[in-house]
């Protein structure tokens, strides 16, 4: 059996405007599990991209099997034995289990794929390693978790010995999070080794044999999860201390602002996406909604905030009817809206900054008079919002395009703030971004709620509802599985109601 | 299909087929002149369907089928009335039926023209290039591709007149769509197409080559509409005129639409049209309606426009979901 299972040796890789990868080296060795940790952006991806064959490095070697090997294509890679599960699953959502597993590498007769020799193939793999599966399924019909094990014996199928991971368990709940863990550590018993990659602190130490953690494309620290603990791996990834909770100080919750009743909305190919919801929102308090993705959260927010119309049921703001309003509608009656896709409907990137900073009331006083635009106000204003929400940029004249996803996020929260707001939407507000944008973003919301404003906080991390809801609903195939007062909230009673298990 | 649909399928072909053997009790020979016409529309119909649904289901829109047909009609008879070979003709037709579909995939692949921009190009090129060169003088001295019995097939009644008793290449368009069916949905090749049409990321993960099966597909297609421009000039019609394809480019798209880019039902769609467009041939004959022609003649293509709205009523079939993107790696 060879030393070096898969390694990176001194790998660089520019991407226009980023150093993705800067010198980075890394080994796995069979049998271990070797975590790659390291915020949004921190070059992870690319870095097994590169070790799968998909990107070229630009300087730098790529080790397969105590081999120096210059890999074309994933083709090559996966011929030597690496298999990759992505971020984004890369699966054909209307064909089998049977047919996604074995694509590319088809059992055949005569240029005929042969379904019955495949089927049979899958399911003595499923057997084989424990990963249960029904081969004629569609993988449409399946829930993310399937899905992912579906990818997983894809790799399997391809007789991989090595097995990378990006991001597996952003999609899952807690405890299937917990059992693609065991899964994981049950592989590398016939001395597979796996590169899981995360920027969850908890998996790592949970999970990993070693762990390298990276920063802006560099290795920053090479550590074992006996030499360091949570506090110790987010100080090297951030790259100084970070306190991981907020403080907060106990609600004040007073009249009811957003009241919900009976609320159902489609979604964009006409299913029902959200399910009769009834729930209401108190000045001065966070009701979180917690929730896997994808069960009719960004329908219910849509519907909240003006973009998508209802199909039945009411939505009052301060006691009065916005079921059918437009979104302009809404949020002149002191809505602010954090959407969940900051370069879709946060910013619009080839505007400027400043001009950005006043998307939501450049059609009022003081910004515009008889509808022309008052550049010197807009401007003025813009700056105010860089100096008071921190946006790190050269000048106000750039283009959204050019802020990166934190200081974009800056600039939107400082936009939405501005106003003197009744009721602040926040929908994933902290996706995508470093960690000290995340602090600063937390304590702003907070801020909002001790001013008195009602926050519906939406978000697929169940560490952020955590740490900032006042109460907690759990949000489950378009339905209220249950809300709880966050004290009486923990990860594990939260995560089961997210996989729609009431007990 | 959902098992309402296949009712209301199997309920509309009992229903054909009673009310043609009635028409047929009443009126052997006119009868026998509709189906006929049905089948001989439908060919065209179906090999442009064809055409199309390989390239869809590849994930690349072709509305350059009308001008495959033309420019391929041009080629097959040219080539036939030079050498007096149908056969040549025919194999000259599906050469320029490649070279289109090589020329739409190096636009709409390679190049990465947008794709409705780029079966425009063939459609206008095709126009211009058959006008420009189009030689009156020319004629097929040997006649046009002639009727095959099939032994005692043939002698079926109606039916047997009707699909036993036909000229070579709507025999092997037959054949074809069972090839293709088998092909698309049984054949590795097939798999990795859908694929491509569906997640072009997922099949790039696993090896396969997105742009390079592309660009194979495409151009293969072409051969398709290629035989089906030789079909038009050398078999259903025998001569070539200008624009003689007739907007059956365009309505091969809503063919297979209808048939949900499947060979067979694409074949079912296009003997439905077929039929309308025979029924609206007979009726001028006849001169049945006391109307101008020329609204008699629109009957397949109001056919179509109702048809299609319903059918986007009943169930409609999803597209594949890379249909008319670009692929771009990583
Ligand atoms: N295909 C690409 N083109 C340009 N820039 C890219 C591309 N892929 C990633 N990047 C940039 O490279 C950096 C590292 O990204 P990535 O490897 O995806 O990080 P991670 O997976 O750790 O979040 C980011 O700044 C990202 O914007
Ligand atoms: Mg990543």
């Amino acid at each position: 059996m060879s030393e070096v299972l898969l390694a990176a040796r001194n790998v660089t890789k520019q991407f226009p405007g980023v150093l993705a990868n800067d010198d980075i080296s890394a080994q796995l060795r069979p049998g271990r599990i070797l975590a790659l940790l390291g915020e949004n952006g921190a070059g992870k991806s690319t870095l097994v991209n590169i070790l799968f064959g998909m990107y070229r490095p630009d300087s730098g070697e790529v080790v397969i099997k105590d081999e120096i090997v210059d890999l074309h294509g994933p083709d090559d890679a996966i011929s030597r034995g690496i298999g990759m599960v992505h971020q984004h699953f890369q699966l054909v959502p209307p064909m089998r289990v049977v047919e996604n597993i074995v694509l590319g590498a088809e059992p055949s007769k005569r240029g005929l794929v042969d379904l019955a020799e495949a089927r049979s193939r899958v399911v003595e793999l499923s057997q084989r390693y424990g990963l249960e599966i029904d081969p004629d399924a569609l993988v449409e019909d399946l829930p993310v978790g399937m899905q992912q094990r579906v990818e997983i014996l894809k790799a399997l199928y391809r007789e991989a010995d090595v097995l990378i991971l990006d991001e597996p368990t952003g999609v899952l709940t807690p405890q299937e999070a917990d059992h693609l863990l065991g899964v994981l550590r049950e592989l590398t018993a016939t001395g597979l080794g796996i590169v899981f990659i995360t920027h969850k602190l908890r998996e790592v130490l949970a999970i990993a044999d070693d762990i390298v953690v990276l920063r802006n494309g560099r290795v920053v620290g090479e550590t074992t999860p006996a030499e360091t603990n949570e506090s110790g791996l987010a100080e090297m990834m951030v790259g100084r201390s970070v306190v991981l909770r907020v403080e907060k100080s106990a609600a004040q919750p007073a009249d009811v602002v957003l009241a919900v009743d009976e609320l159902e909305v489609n979604d964009d190919r006409g299913h029902l996406a959200v399910d009769g919801l009834s729930f209401e929102v108190r000045a001065g308090e966070v009701l979180g909604i917690a929730g896997v993705e994808g069960n009719g959260q960004r329908e219910l927010v849509e519907a909240v905030t003006g973009l998508r119309h209802p199909l039945s049921g009411t939505m009052r703001i301060n006691g009065e009817e916005v079921t059918n309003g437009s979104a302009r509608d809404i949020s002149k009656k002191g809505v602010a809206h954090i959407p969940e896709d900051r370069e879709k409907h946060g910013v619009i990137s080839v505007y400027s900054l400043a001009e950005n900073s006043v998307l939501n009331r450049y059609h009022r006083s003081p910004f515009s008079l008889r509808g022309v635009l008052r550049r010197d106000v807009i401007d003025r204003h813009a700056e105010d919002v860089v100096e008071e929400f921190d946006v790190r940029t050269p000048s106000i004249a750039v283009a959204a395009s050019s802020l990166s996803g934190g200081n974009k996020q800056k600039l939107i929260v400082g936009r939405e703030f501005s106003d003197d707001i009744k009721l602040l939407i926040a929908a994933q507000p902290t996706r995508g971004i470093d960690i000290g944008a995340i602090e600063f973003i937390h304590r702003r919301i907070l801020e909002q709620r001790d001013k008195g404003a009602a926050v519906l906080l939406v978000s697929a991390e169940l560490d952020e509802i955590l740490g900032l809801s006042d109460r907690i609903a759990v949000l489950y195939d378009g339905k209220l599985m249950d809300v709880l007062d966050a004290q009486d909230a923990d990860r594990e009673r939260v995560g089961l109601l997210m996989a729609g298990i009431t007990q | 299909m959902t098992a309402r649909q296949k009712q209301l399928l199997y309920v509309g072909a009992a229903l054909l087929v009673v009310m043609s053997w009635t028409f047929y009790a009443a009126d052997g020979p006119q009868t026998t002149a509709v189906l006929a016409g049905t089948v001989r529309a439908a060919t065209l119909l179906a090999l442009g369907a064809m055409c199309g649904m390989i390239g869809e289901r590849s994930g690349v829109v072709n509305i350059g089928i009308e001008g495959q047909f033309l420019l391929s009609a041009f080629a097959a008879f040219t080539i036939a009335s030079m050498t007096g070979s149908l056969f040549l003709g025919t194999v000259a037709g599906i050469g320029m039926g490649l070279i289109m579909g090589w020329m739409l995939a190096a636009m709409a692949v390679g190049l990465k023209v947008d794709q409705i921009i780029a079966g425009t190009v063939l459609n206008i090129a095709a126009l211009g290039l058959t006008s420009f060169f189009y030689d009156r003088s020319r004629s097929l001295g040997m006649g046009k591709y002639t009727n095959i019995d099939l032994g005692p097939l043939a002698e079926i009644p109606l039916v047997g007149t009707v699909f036993f008793s036909r000229p070579p290449l709507t025999y092997l368009t037959m054949v074809l769509l069972v090839v293709v069916h088998i092909a698309l949905f049984r054949s590795v090749w097939g798999m990795r197409t859908r694929a491509i049409g569906e997640h072009p990321g997922a099949a790039d993960t696993v090896g396969i080559d997105v742009l390079k099966l592309r660009y194979f597909n495409v151009t293969i297609a072409g051969g398709l509409a290629g035989l089906g421009g030789s079909y038009l000039a050398l078999e259903a019609v025998g001569t070539f005129s200008r624009a003689m394809s007739g907007g059956r480019g365009f309505l091969a798209l809503a063919v297979m639409i209808f048939g949900r880019r499947t060979p067979f039902g694409a074949y079912a769609a296009a003997l439905f049209f077929g039929f309308t467009t025979a029924l609206q041939n007979q009726f001028q004959l006849n001169n049945t309606f006391d109307i101008p022609p020329q609204f008699v003649g629109m009957l397949p293509f109001v056919v179509t426009i109702i048809v299609v709205a319903l059918s986007g009523l009943i169930g409609s079939m999803r597209d594949p979901a890379a249909l008319g993107q670009v692929y771009e790696k990583g």
